[in-house]
């Protein structure tokens, strides 16, 4: 069997070295029982394991564990966080499964920095792909745990044995054993060797592919589920904090003296952090907004419009991300060459919840209720800013409503500990949505060069994509081009300030929307070129077997093409891969020639993920995926002049809304011998390209730059 | 001006010593503990803080307590009796109308206004009624099937 095992009856408490110190911490108060420690495997783990000092004393042997108590009750212990795409359901779907256990036997604990062992954060769609695999492993050396144990206890062998709903029984005699009764009074911990635990085969599987309630669903409708700022303390304080006009803004002067008056204020300046606080919310507003402040703001240089020219300019040097074949033989080889820039904006995370946290300090140790996707970095950050030591910082991560990639940073979490610290009273910290767009970590704006060739019979011969300010993820084109070169220059995750007036992050599917609509474009003027049309294009230049499935699925399921269509109405497709997921992806638009309005009507989509987990968690990835891509394929950009944010909220800043919401379709391809790849963002990266392409086809209107705004629409029309 | 401002909330009698002037949204929140109504943007922009004053659907975030005085107010904490989800909750619930849930609360109490209204709606009025509501998980197919499963039910 692929584990070591330690066997003792008593919780040894015996203090040896760091690492038992602080695994007691957290396994202190749970008793007895059979515990299996694993690894979730999570990418750039490699890197965070050559820094140990980075987790603060935490095992470094496990980042998450299960354990199966007296009760018979199955717990998963871990550091990820729900915002939304259902983890804390589908997880435990996959424990059970491999257990043998009732799906409502088994709870799971997330994101609480006391309970949970360190885990690097919840984003990439990677809950599913990478823990849950091992996850299910974990499950799998605990019932052979079990089986063991029970063999012993039954006199029988295990080959003998069955097991369901949490009970071993040898159906040969009657006998059997709960889970439970297994571990009463014992403590029995198990390492997981993932190498050589193997898991049932998907045939065995019966709670994967159903699709339960979920279990954040009473707490959602009743609204007793709580977020950050739901927690509401005894003698709290509402903080407003001082904020700059701009980014890189300096303050010359500031005069508190009229907010000072207001009865109850309190004014705090900690270094560069000015706070208004009161025990009512709108007493602090008020006080806040009678500060005078003046600032030194930075030359405008930049806005939303010559940003483009300013990325191309200072871009670093470009990283070859694919090449084969030559170029200039490509070029030969072409009939037609297509050469084409494709541009788009900043565009903001924009979860409805703003960034929030509360936070008490009590007997030297702070606890901060906060709304992030990286808790036990926010740990780290939480213990630097106030001088504490790792142990004296709790990090809760109740209920987030939406990240997006967005709530990373989480500067609020130190905003509200720091003021707690200082005024000895719990403090509560609501980002106003001026505040939320302000400090957002945008998708960067970026720009995407292509030159392509095509021969006489509408085949690529040359295939030369340069994205810049973007990222590479997926910007390797998935297409057969024999003489082919991709590249990519500046990424969403560099710390470089001469490429962004203001910070930029990942973004659900960080590079893959940017790439996707530029190469499904270009794909599509392609096709016109060729006089395919662009499925049948595609498919000519696509050997990939997955991406023709899901294609030629797509196409059939739409209805690909109507012959006859009305006047406006038009028809586009895109095709992508993300996390190791394939998506065809099909719209009807409605175009207003007049106003260069654009109506989605029906999108339609085909996702090949591998095995899917849970079914309808998936739908509700894809409709939320196409309505969210709604918005940075028409409507959504954030406009700024210098380091000044103008769109500070959503009057100006406009979501997608129920009266955009076109007809959806989904349909998923079932590989269940295939690893679960990535839902939460492959639905997403096809939207800009198939809205792109359907307006083309109603109106003739090739609009090179998301969003595809009115104006923007209207100025690609071809003129009569 | 502080007085004794009374009203209605979620059926019950409620009186608070306050100023007329104080947001109706952060009194719930954080004078009556009623939490289920979140703040989103401040503006009556994006439907989140949605609680319904004798039957129409406002945002708490631009109503103060001068406004709701003598008036009925419901919250989400209101909706279900004895219980019992109300209908609105149980179809948003079978539908898995949410992801993350924070814009949920305002969703359901702007549609229960609606269905006040007018009790079978079509899908066209359900989408105007909602269209200031926003949700950025994008669960908004689900809502409007949600909506029209709790106004057959009522049928």
């Amino acid at each position: 069997m692929g584990a070591q095992e330690k066997v003792t009856n008593e919780p040894n408490t015996t203090k040896t070295n760091a690492t038992q110190v602080s695994r007691r911490e957290f396994l202190g108060l749970t008793g007895s029982g059979l515990f299996v420690f694993f690894w979730a495997g999570t990418r750039g783990f490699s890197q965070e394991t050559a820094r140990p000092s980075q987790r603060f004393g935490y095992p470094e042997d496990f980042n998450a564990y299960l354990r199966i108590a007296p009760d018979g009750r199955v717990t998963c212990l871990v550091g990820k966080i729900e915002m939304g795409e259902g983890v804390m359901t589908s997880l435990p779907m996959m424990l059970a499964d491999e257990l043998d256990v009732a799906l409502d036997s088994v709870d799971i604990v997330m994101g609480d920095t006391d309970l949970c062992p360190w885990d690097m954060g919840t984003f990439g769609s990677l809950s599913t792909r990478q823990f849950g695999p091992i996850l299910r492993k974990a499950g799998a050396e605990a019932r052979a745990v079990l089986l063991q144990m029970a063999a012993e206890r039954l006199n029988a062998s295990v080959e003998r044995l069955n097991t369901k709903d949490g009970v071993v029984s040898d159906p040969s005699t009657g006998n059997h054993v709960s889970y439970g009764e297994l571990v009463q009074g014992k403590r029995i911990e198990r390492h997981l060797d993932k190498d050589k635990v193997v898991v049932k085969p998907a045939s065995a599987l019966k709670i994967w592919g159903q699709s339960p309630v979920r279990r954040d669903g009473l707490d959602k409708v009743t609204g007793k589920g709580k977020f950050a700022a739901d927690f509401v303390l005894p003698g709290m304080l509402h903080a407003r904090m001082l904020r700059p006009p701009a980014h890189g803004a300096t303050l010359k002067h500031v005069d508190t003296s009229a907010a000072e008056k207001i009865e109850g204020v309190r004014i705090i300046r900690d270094g560069e952090l000015i706070a208004v606080l009161h025990i009512h919310r709108d007493v602090a507003d008020r006080a806040k907004s009678l500060i005078k402040a003046e600032y030194e703001v930075p030359p405008v240089t930049l806005d939303d419009r010559t940003i483009f020219d300013h990325l191309l300019k200072v871009a670093p040097q470009p990283r070859v991300v694919d090449e084969s074949g030559d170029l200039k033989q490509g070029e030969k080889l072409s009939k037609t060459i297509v050469e084409e820039t494709y541009l788009n904006s900043y565009v903001s995370h924009a979860p409805i919840e703003p960034h929030s946290a509360t936070a008490a300090m009590e007997n030297g140790r702070v606890t901060v209720w906060v709304g992030t996707q990286t808790p036990f970095p926010v740990k780290q950050r939480v213990a630097e800013a106030l001088g504490l030591r790792p142990e004296k910082v709790h990090i809760i991560v109740p209920y987030v409503g939406g990240g997006f990639g967005g709530k990373s940073a989480s500067q609020q979490a130190m905003e509200a500990a720091r003021l707690a610290k200082i005024t000895g009273q719990p403090v509560q910290v609501l980002w106003d949505r001026s505040e939320e767009f302000f400090f957002d970590t945008f998708r960067p704006a970026a720009v995407v060069k292509i030159r392509a060739g095509i021969d006489g019979t509408g085949r690529l011969t040359l295939w030369d994509f340069r994205v810049i300010a973007a990222g590479e993820r997926e910007a390797k084109s998935f297409y057969d081009a024999p003489h082919r070169r991709t590249t990519s220059s500046g990424e969403w995750s560099d710390e470089n300030p001469e490429l962004h007036p203001f910070a930029v992050g990942p973004w659900r599917a960080p590079s893959v929307n940017t790439n996707t609509f530029a190469r499904e474009s270009h794909m599509d003027t392609l096709a016109r070129n060729a006089g395919l049309d662009p499925v049948e294009f595609r498919l000519k230049n696509l050997s990939n077997k997955r991406m023709r499935n899901v294609l030629q699925l797509a196409a059939k399921q739409f209805g690909w093409k109507p012959a006859e269509k009305q006047h406006g109405h038009g028809y586009g497709v895109s095709c992508g891969t993300d996390t190791g997921t394939y998506v065809a992806m099909i719209a009807e638009v409605v175009v207003d020639e007049g106003t260069g309005a654009v109506r989605v009507n029906r999108v339609l989509c085909v996702q090949d993920q591998g095995a899917t987990v849970n079914p309808e968690g998936t739908r509700q990835q894809i409709e939320g995926g196409i309505m969210m891509g709604l918005g940075y394929a028409l409507s959504e950009e954030v406009r700024f002049r210098g380091r000044e944010i103008l769109d500070r909220n959503f009057d100006s800043y406009a979501l997608p809304r129920f009266s955009w919401l076109p007809k959806i379709e989904s349909f998923l391809v079932d590989n269940p011998d295939l690893p679960a790849s990535g839902c939460g963002e492959p639905p997403i990266i096809n939207v800009g390209a198939v809205v792109a392409n359907a307006i083309y086809d109603a109106v003739g209107a090739r609009v090179l730059q998301l969003p595809m705004t009115p104006a923007r629409v209207k100025a690609a029309l071809p003129h009569t | 001006m502080r007085r004794t401002i009374s009203f209605t909330l979620n059926g019950k009698p409620t009186s608070l010593e306050a100023d007329d002037e104080q947001m109706l949204l952060w009194v719930l929140r954080y004078d009556l503990g009623l939490t289920g109504t979140k703040y989103g943007c401040g503006q009556a922009l994006c439907g989140a803080c949605t609680v319904v004053v004798e039957n129409e659907a406002v945002r708490a975030c631009a109503t103060t307590l001068g406004d709701i005085a003598g008036k009925s107010v419901l919250t989400v904490e209101g909706l279900a009796q004895e219980g019992k989800l109300h209908p609105l909750q149980q179809a948003f619930l079978r539908h898995n109308a949410f992801q993350c849930g924070y814009c949920t609360p305002g969703m359901i109490l702007s549609a229960y206004a609606l269905l006040r209204k007018t009790p079978q709606p079509t899908e066209e009025q359900i989408r105007r009624h909602m269209d200031d509501n926003l949700c950025r998980c994008g669960s908004h197919t689900r809502v409007v099937e949600a909506i029209q499963e709790a106004a057959k039910e009522r049928a």
